[in-house]
């Protein structure tokens, strides 16, 4: 088959009509850039009929597969059990939706942190607060203030450590995407460079087969692994992030939600009447026996 | 002598012929690469996506540390893609080597290629990442690195053996006939006259399994190697921006196309030695 040249030019501006009729711009809703954080709005403002929901009605909550303990039980993060689960149904509560008008999909991390369309009303898992996420997605009040913790197993020589110091020989492993790695190189820095893991559960294999001398993680969750993940696993100890503010975790929205200030409101109301001290107090055993490293 | 009016004109048709194809080409490239930028651009979520995966302050902030980890990439395929052509070789050569006294190993072999190349390579670094230590046997590396390069070996080493198995199968009997007749044992008739012929021959196939090599150091990032991929999701983690992942994918395009194009170069010579081909 012959083309001639200008039969072949008519083909390609057809093909290249077709190819920008195909990427019309679809519709686009959300994800406006206009800070429509106004001052925390009050609850009275916040009832389920006047919120913009993914889903009118009901309440569209995410969080990563699996869900570890002690933030969520048996990974069914709608059976409220688990702080996490029992924090989401609170929020929940506060805005007036009741057990069964609240419903849990999954996000992986990069999907629930990606630009566009989200396909929650806002996200609870662990994700710790700081300026430079703030600049990608919103962050409610926040929930929760994690210390950090080293795990490490009984027999080894790190095992006594009473200084962040004397961790600086050790090899560290942490999760990736969690502020501990950030205190890892930020506060311990150590010797050598800190071991990177996709979840706790391969940090802590790593623990085990001594590739790495100690994983740091949050309180709660180190608390969780040495109890029923570790054998003979044992926590050094506790410290602070003290290079920015207290590690603190918040709900995760897309970025601009109209939807912050509601459930910035109904996380305040929770701390303001107990409820959060008290979930705390019933799924995360808190840090009483466990020394503070310097 | 001057050439005739005919080959003139012959001349003058070729030269119009090769403008007004440049020319349909260029205009083709303008009209079709123009209108998917703009409907990129032009799509209402581009300034979003231009924030948050090209967003230059961030590429500038993360581009020491990724480069620093590209490193470790570089010096694993390097190690890996030696020992994957010697563990290549000797697995082919056991498997068309006729002798019957090698039967069981020959069994083994199959059954290495056949598991291997089954196998998602994930999971084989995951298994030999998390699973040799966990045996703790005595002479097992424990060294991370060393772990890494056993697990892309194995799993490589059986494309790159089926692959160099069929370069020796491809080449013509008679050339072992001649190596026989000529008084040459079996073992030197295979390493002067027919592997370096079907090396030869499978080149292009091998330096693809190379390319995509190189690509699969980065799954070594889960079993705790912190190389350039895993160096840019502790960024963009950090900060919520895709930008670093744009950046590692950079440095890993910039380490195969120099293969890609010694691949196309050897491709086209290997051509032209054998047939003759001008291209």
């Amino acid at each position: 088959m012959k083309i001639s040249p200008s039969g072949g030019l008519t083909a390609i501006a057809a093909l290249a009509l077709a190819l920008t009729a195909a990427c019309a711009p679809a519709d686009s809703d959300g994800d406006s850039n206009d800070a429509s954080t106004s001052a925390a709005s009050s609850l009275a403002d916040c009832q389920v009929d006047d919120l913009p929901l993914l889903k009118d009605g009901t309440l569209t909550v995410a969080t990563d597969d699996p869900a570890f303990d002690p933030w969520f039980s048996d990974d069914d993060p709608s059976n409220g059990k688990g702080f996490e689960s029992a924090v989401a149904y609170a929020v929940a509560d506060k805005l007036g939706f009741a057990k069964d008008d609240v419903t849990w999909v999954k996000a992986g991390f990069n999907q629930v942190i990606q630009p566009g369309k989200k396909n929650f009303d806002f996200d609870i898992n662990q994700f710790s607060i700081s300026e430079d996420r703030k600049k990608a997605v919103d962050f409610s009040s926040p929930y929760y203030a994690a210390a950090q913790a080293i795990i490490t197993l009984d027999s080894s020589p790190f095992k006594d450590a009473k200084t962040l110091d004397e961790l600086k020989d050790a090899k560290l492993g942490a999760q990736v995407g969690t502020t501990s790695l950030q205190a890892v190189n930020e506060q311990i820095k150590p010797s050598t460079k800190a071991l990177v893991y996709d979840d706790t559960t391969k940090a802590v294999q790593a623990l085990q087969n001594k590739q790495v001398d100690a994983i740091v993680a949050d309180l709660p969750s180190a608390y969780y692994l040495t109890a029923a993940e570790i054998d003979g696993g044992t926590i050094v100890g506790q410290f602070q992030p003290e290079t920015g503010d207290q590690e603190e975790f918040g709900l995760l929205l897309a970025k601009g939600s109209k939807l912050t200030p509601c459930v910035s409101a109904a996380v305040d109301a929770l701390a303001d009447d107990g409820t959060l001290k008290q979930l705390e107090d019933e799924w995360l055993d808190q840090a009483t026996d466990v020394p503070e490293l310097k | 002598m001057s050439p005739s009016p005919r080959q003139l004109e012959r001349e003058q048709y070729r030269r119009r012929r090769t403008l007004r194809r440049g020319a349909v080409a260029a205009v083709s490239t303008i009209v079709v690469l123009g209108g998917l930028a703009l409907a990129v651009t032009q799509s209402p979520g581009w300034s979003n996506v231009r924030r948050t995966f090209f967003d230059l302050a961030q590429a500038k902030d993360s581009l020491p540390g990724i480069a620093q980890s590209f490193w470790l990439n570089i010096r694993l395929f390097l190690v890996i893609e030696v020992l994957v052509l010697l563990l290549g070789v000797l697995i082919a050569i056991i498997r068309v080597v006729p002798a019957p006294a090698l039967a069981p190993i020959k069994v083994l072999a199959v059954l290495y290629t056949d598991i291997f190349r089954g196998t998602p390579t994930l999971l084989v670094v995951l298994l030999v990442g998390f699973g040799l230590p966990a045996l703790q046997l005595t002479g097992v590396p424990t060294s991370l690195f060393w772990l890494g390069v056993i697990a892309l070996t194995l799993s490589y080493g059986a494309y790159v053996a089926e692959v160099i198995r069929a370069g020796i199968l491809s080449i013509h009997p008679t050339q072992w006939a001649s190596g026989r007749a000529l008084g040459l044992s079996y073992g030197v008739t295979m390493r002067k006259i027919v592997l370096p012929q079907a090396i030869r021959r499978v080149g292009p196939a091998l330096l693809n399994d190379f390319v995509s090599l190189q690509k699969d150091t980065a799954l070594l990032a889960t079993i705790g190697l912190v190389e350039a991929l895993r160096s840019a999701q502790v960024d963009q983690s950090r900060t919520f921006n895709f930008t670093p992942y744009v950046v590692a994918a950079l440095f890993f395009i910039a380490a195969t196309i120099p293969l890609a194009r010694i691949t196309d170069y050897l491709t086209v010579r290997s051509l032209r030695r054998e047939n003759g081909l001008v291209t």
